[in-house]
């Protein structure tokens, strides 16, 4: 693996230099020559992709069969035995690691839907209005992609703190009590985190599928007398089927390895958000707090392949989205 | 990684970047024109939709300019005007204090971690952006061995979490020695699939080939068609993946709170993270710091985005095959 990283460039290099004699005849050598430049390109990519991605993949499921067993007290190092499949095993059955697992899938399942029809709704009213108005909203629903995500976090939790945000003393004149860090509601409140960073850029993109339309076909709609509300119905919504599609499957795949927000609650609310609350803290704690690289590279195959059967799962009800 | 900033599979398309500053392309202003001039007869819009459009619109740019509104007040009060006073509105103006606070709290770290993300985002920016057009380029315009399983690596793997590749890539630095030095956040970043397949996309619409045979025929070599044509070719798309790295750059926790340990290499955003985790200190109320400094992260990508628009033109190719 790594000797392949090292002499692919070379390769690469001795198919720059560029021939300022071309034989103005095809020659089926100058079309292998064209070949080997073309592929020369892409080899920075390809290269860098192998050590970033290849190998570690190959790490994580050479290190999810390995165990290190330490004698006494657990101190000092252990030795690195073959396990097996017991690192899956224990895996498979931790309670802890489903319970998170089922924890982000309900999430998804709410939060995903909700932000898509709040940032398809934004789309389709920003598509509604015309001139001075729609530049300032346009700006306006972009303000949040313009927060950095820790920040977006940040700026939420101290709104839900009851000390320092306006949020609970707002919702006291309604003579509600609200604890945004409440076992119950610490879930409302992360959705909400993740709706509020997510709408701008999605609007963004089917609204700018949208202005692709072409103008004739609202004409002739129009015409025919359907209302704006039909023709956003009948043609707005299925022209942007594509794009809904795909920032799904994606959303899907985030909402799988939710981190940011989970962790940052926890420094506010340990009690509430255990370390283990979502799979990749859990992957994260295995990893760099009880020290156990192998039951957490065990953890992330097992939770690639979940991410992997619910990317299939989706795509098998929907059209290919990429085309 | 969250859904936040995920841009999607099908190419964001150039007029959305024009979009984002709201220049009015001339396509819409035609597409207004028409509505305005051109309605069927008879046709109205109805003033109570038009109201309640108006009042949906109203809501969520509410929605979605508060909470940052409440930052940009929050970071002008004092640590106990915080707790006092009305979130939504000003009281004692100390913003100068908290910036000064912000600048001598130990030996000014926040600064420091601002500088460190800036010089993360530009270089993994910079560099992503130059390896995704080549490969784009290569894989859109060449005939070779491989292609295919190329392009199908490129788009299989936007299915791989990233957040599940960071503890073997920890394990990978640490064997290569380059844990806690800024190569360990810029490698993973130099390299995204999705950026490569965004730039194929552009470049399979940008770049006619017609121009590569013509400038062949002229005798220019490869490389230089590269540099001189292709990448002009692409100012565009160049600029759209460009600034999605940098965001993504800028937003990324998760790698970096892995692989850096040292205060001293952080970014802003683990920077912000420890101090929340660190609520009670002695000597300075850090929520007040926080906040400052929450509100100070956010500027640079502000400015970063509003001074890109000058680059988001559109029909950059137009004229270019006569």
């Amino acid at each position: 693996m790594s000797t392949e990283t090292l002499t692919a460039p070379t390769t690469g290099r001795a198919a720059e230099p560029a021939r300022p004699a071309r034989r103005p005849r095809r020659q089926p050598s100058w079309r292998r020559l064209q070949a080997l430049k073309g592929a020369a390109f892409t080899l920075p990519f390809f290269a860098g992709f192998a050590l970033v991605t290849i190998i570690p993949l190959l790490i994580a499921l050479v290190q999810s069969v390995f165990q290190e067993r330490r004698t006494g007290l657990g101190l000092g190092k252990g030795e690195i035995v073959f396990a097996g499949f017991d690192n899956y095993l224990q895996g498979l059955t931790s309670e802890v690691f489903w319970m998170g697992m089922l924890r982000v899938g309900l999430f998804g399942a709410v939060v995903i839907p909700l932000g898509l029809v709040v940032s398809l709704s934004m789309a389709l009213l920003l598509d509604a209005v015309t001139g001075k108005k729609a530049k300032f909203f346009r700006v306006g629903f972009l303000v949040p992609y313009m927060v950095p995500g820790i920040v977006a976090t940040l700026i939420w939790i101290y709104l839900y703190s009851p000390k320092v945000g306006p949020l609970t003393p707002f919702f006291e004149q309604f003579g509600l009590d609200l604890n945004f860090f409440a076992p119950g509601s610490v879930w409302p409140s992360m959705g909400n985190i993740m709706v509020w960073g997510g709408i701008g850029f999605n609007m963004l993109l089917m609204y700018g599928s949208l202005r692709a339309i072409p103008g004739e076909i609202f004409d002739a709609a129009r015409v025919d007398g359907a209302s704006e509300w039909r023709i956003a119905w009948a043609i707005k919504v299925p022209h942007l089927r594509g794009i809904i599609v795909l920032t799904t499957m994606l959303s899907i795949i985030g909402s799988l390895q939710i981190f940011n927000e989970p962790q940052l609650f926890r420094s506010v609310s340990p009690q509430t958000v255990s370390a283990d609350w979502v799979p990749v803290q859990m992957i994260y704690n295995q990893a760099f707090v009880a020290n156990d690289p192998y039951y957490a590279a065990a953890l992330s195959v097992i939770l690639a392949v979940v991410v992997g059967i619910a990317s299939a799962i989706f795509y098998k009800f929907t059209n290919r989205p990429v085309s | 990684m969250t859904t936040t900033g995920m841009p999607v599979g099908e190419a964001v398309p150039a007029p959305v970047v024009d979009e984002i500053m709201g220049r009015e392309s001339r396509a819409e202003r035609r597409r207004q024109r028409r509505l305005e001039e051109d309605a069927p007869v008879g046709y109205k819009k109805s003033k109570w939709s038009q109201i309640l459009v108006l009042v949906a619109l109203g809501a969520i740019a509410f929605y979605s300019i508060a909470p940052v509104w409440w930052l940009i007040v929050s970071a002008t009060k004092s640590g106990s005007d915080l707790y006092n006073s009305n979130g939504l509105w000003f009281s004692e103006f100390t913003l100068w204090d908290n910036l000064v606070q912000l600048a001598t709290y130990k030996d000014g770290i926040f600064f420091r971690w601002l500088g460190n993300s800036i010089f993360y985002a530009g270089t993994t920016a910079i560099v992503t952006t130059f390896i995704s057009i080549a490969a784009g380029y290569g894989l859109s315009k060449f005939v070779f061995r491989g292609q295919r399983l190329g392009m199908a690596i490129v788009i299989g793997s936007f299915l791989v979490p990233g957040a599940l590749l960071t503890v073997p890539l920890y394990v990978l630095f640490a064997n290569l020695g380059i844990l806690n030095t800024p190569w360990a956040v810029l490698l993973p970043g130099f390299i995204s699939a999705f950026n490569v397949y965004l730039a194929k996309v552009y470049v399979d619409g940008a770049v006619p080939d017609e121009l590569l045979e013509a400038s062949r025929l002229d005798g220019a070599g490869e490389l230089r068609i590269f540099f001189s044509i292709v990448m002009r070719l692409m100012v565009t798309g160049g600029a759209t993946i460009f600034l999605l790295s940098f965001v993504g750059s800028w937003n990324g926790f998760f790698l970096p709170l892995t692989m850096l340990r040292g205060q001293d290499q952080w970014t802003v955003s683990l920077g912000l993270y420890s101090w929340l985790q660190t609520r009670a200190d002695q000597t300075v109320d850090l929520t007040s710091l926080t906040i400052t400094g929450a509100l100070l992260s956010t500027i640079p990508l502000v400015i970063f985005m509003v001074s890109m628009s000058r680059y988001w033109r559109t029909g950059v190719t137009l004229g270019a095959v006569k």
